[in-house]
């Protein structure tokens, strides 16, 4: 994996805290409108990202991971899906904008990368013409620029050659070129947040490491905040300065990485960190934790994770309110103060 | 462009199997038609001599494969035989004809496309709404309506009622072209109603499919405007889907030019066939099949070049 770059570049000073965070995210929650009636896919997720910071979510597929970060760019198809809450970037709620001027935050303000480079790229437009018209929907430049400026981010993102891979289709580079060039659109017109919903989980595992790498070296270069989505906490470790982890559709812990990696407060991050035998290891299939996710038609009433929870008293039988830790560290378990819980370090 | 013209050669050797193969079958199928073209030819009260000399005059007693290749080699050379009816060189026949044919399908083409696309466009961008259920309802409509009807409607109200057009009849291009356009419009249209149809559906679902794929979230998700989404990237990625529909189309317009024509009067390439037909005038019917077919497989290689030029994925 990435080296521990994170370690010594961009990290935010201790007057960090003290800003107003970039973005806030504040009870939001996502529910499917099916013929049954509304299902709750996440709910009371709240956070926030200070500018240039790079927080990670984990946790495992079908969490709500996903659905999380489309909701912060408004991506969900709006006919199926309800989201409540408030998404507050400098203050502003997005869920409250309308369509124009969503549309300026969109890759200006707020840019986000997905999984699957090769059905994320349009396959009939040049790379070039997929990051100019990006560049073009935000800045009054005409097309000479814009392909200045395209040609510019493909260099900056390690794409060897970049006048020639802009005139390119995507089916003619390789899958790790590919998320280069997804990164390029994303971070062509320099936004301040890049939500990054597990980039390199399709690629191989020395390109995972590469893309990673980048990932934080553009990030700490140009101070733009990260919203590191994945299922793999090692990665997580590596890149990023906090983590939330996301379990059933809520936010169980919220932790800077370093306090939570010695000392989780929460069973199943805990849970996760075992099921890591060694942090450089990529693909973390969770062995160690028995059962599954619960259906989210059939939540528990109580804590979500209390079905696979070793340490579950009759107390975890009502719901579970987010408690604060520290200052920076919350947890949605009623028994954090009584249980040691093992990190990476056990 | 080297690749393209290499690309063109290969079909071509692929298609000229296929043509031959049509005109074997069309030969064959004649020989099946009850009756023998040489009676017809000699008349009510030849003798049974005057029939067998005919017979051998045109060569129908020498054996199919004969025949066969006989009038494949002469077709070759450009020449079709002549009528057994006027005895009017069969090509000189078909020169006359196909004009007339082509201006009405082309001309349907052309109005299936200008009321079809944006159609299926606007169905596609407001799917599931009211104005996207009342596209597909009168697509319906024009799916099922048949051709013949609606020429009939037209003629009716148009020509007969109003006296706007002429009901009958053509006027070749070269001679006027707005006389030539006059007398289209009315075929065209009642020939176009199925086409604006099928493209409306078509594009509509593909485009909905298109909408549905992950790489317009990522248009969306650099701050593109839905009309940049659906008429930039969505036309051009459906581009390959639309130019099949079309070249489905422009065949299946030219198969049902034959009832129009019949309704609408027109001496194009149906009336000449059905005609030809009627009194077994076999070289006709073959040179008339000959040249649809020859019309069809080149409209399938030009779209098949077109492929090239809208996907790049396309080798
Ligand atoms: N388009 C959708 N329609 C219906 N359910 C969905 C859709 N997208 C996600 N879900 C459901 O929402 C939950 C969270 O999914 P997702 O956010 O994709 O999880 P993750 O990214 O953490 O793997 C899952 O139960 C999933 O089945
Ligand atoms: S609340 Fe109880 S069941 Fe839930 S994680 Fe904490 S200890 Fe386990
Ligand atoms: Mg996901």
């Amino acid at each position: 994996m990435a080296s521990d770059t994170s370690k010594q570049q961009g990290r935010p000073g201790p007057e960090m805290g003290h800003r107003p965070p970039l973005l806030s995210v504040r009870e939001l929650g996502v529910a499917l409108q099916t013929r049954g009636g509304n299902l709750q896919l996440t709910q009371n997720i709240s956070f926030e990202v200070g500018a240039g910071e790079r927080v990670g979510i984990v946790g495992e597929s079908g969490c709500g991971k996903t659905v999380t970060g489309l909701a912060l760019l408004r991506l969900l198809p709006a006919r199926s899906m309800q989201v409540s809450g408030k998404i507050l970037l400098d203050g502003t709620d997005l869920l409250r904008l309308p369509g124009r001027q969503m549309r300026a935050i969109r890759g200006r303000q707020v840019a986000m990368i997905f999984q699957e480079p090769m059905s994320a790229l349009d396959p009939v437009f040049t790379i070039g013409q997929q990051i100019g018209e990006a560049i073009r929907a935000h800045f009054p430049v005409g097309a000479r620029e814009a392909r200045e400026r395209a040609v510019d981010v493909l260099d900056r993102v390690g794409i060897p050659l970049p006048q020639r891979r802009h005139d390119e289709y995507p089916h003619q580079l390789s899958g790790g070129m590919r998320q280069r060039a997804m990164i390029a659109i994303a971070l062509a017109c320099q936004p301040r947040l890049l939500i990054a919903d597990e980039p390199t989980t399709a690629l191989d595992v020395t390109i995972q490491a590469q893309i990673i790498e980048l990932l934080v070296k553009l990030s700490s270069e140009a101070g733009t905040a990260l919203l590191f989505i994945t299922h793999d906490l090692g990665v997580v470790a590596e890149t990023c300065e906090r983590v939330l982890t996301m379990y059933a559709g809520q936010v169980v812990e919220d932790a800077p990485v370093e306090d939570v990696l010695v000392r989780p407060r929460h069973p199943y991050t805990s849970a996760l960190m075992r099921s890591l035998p060694n942090l450089s290891v990529p693909k973390s299939v969770l062995p160690s934790i028995p059962g599954r996710v619960p259906n989210a038609l059939a939540m528990p009433a109580g804590c979500r994770f209390a079905p696979r929870c070793a340490h579950a008293r009759p107390a975890c039988g009502r719901a579970q309110d987010a408690l604060p830790v520290g200052a920076d560290h919350r947890v949605r378990c009623a028994r954090f103060d009584e249980l040691e819980l093992p990190g990476t370090a056990a | 462009m080297n690749r393209r013209w290499r690309m063109l050669g290969e079909r071509l050797s692929q298609v000229i199997p296929v043509i031959v193969l049509a005109t074997i079958i069309v030969f064959g199928l004649l020989q099946l038609v009850p009756g023998d073209p040489a009676m017809t030819l000699a008349g009510e009260q030849a003798t049974d001599e005057r029939i067998a000399e005919i017979r051998h005059l045109y060569g129908f007693d020498k054996p199919f494969l004969v025949q066969y290749g006989t009038w494949l080699g002469h077709a070759a050379q450009g020449d079709l035989s002549r009528s057994l009816l006027s005895g009017e060189r069969v090509v000189t026949l078909i020169g006359q004809s196909f004009p007339h044919t082509l201006t009405i399908v082309v001309l349907a083409l052309l109005i299936s496309l200008l009321v079809g696309v944006p159609l299926g466009i606007l169905a596609a961008m407001r799917a599931h709404t009211r104005a996207d259920t009342a596209i597909s309802a009168l697509s319906s409509v024009g799916v099922a309506i048949p051709n013949f009807w609606l020429a009939m409607i037209l003629v009716t109200y148009f020509a007969l009622g109003l006296g706007w057009l002429p009901a009958t009849g053509a006027t070749p291009l070269g001679e006027s072209v707005v006389g030539s356009l006059r007398h289209a419009i009315l075929p065209a249209l009642a020939l176009a109603a199925g086409g604006i149809a099928e493209l409306t559906r078509q594009l509509r679902s593909a485009l909905l499919e298109v909408l549905s794929s992950q790489y317009m979230r990522t248009l969306r998700a650099k701050g593109l405007s839905e009309t940049a989404m659906i008429c930039k990237h969505g036309l051009k990625n459906v581009g390959v889907n639309l130019l099949t529909v079309i070249g489905l189309l422009f065949n299946r317009l030219l198969g049902a030019t034959v009832v129009v024509e019949a309704v609408f009067a027109i001496p194009g390439m149906g009336s000449l066939i059905v005609r030809a037909a009627i009194n077994k005038d076999f070289p006709v019917v073959q040179g008339v099949v000959l040249s649809m077919v020859l019309v069809v497989v080149a409209t399938n290689l030009l779209i098949d070049m077109l492929y090239s030029v809208l996907d790049p994925r396309v080798k």
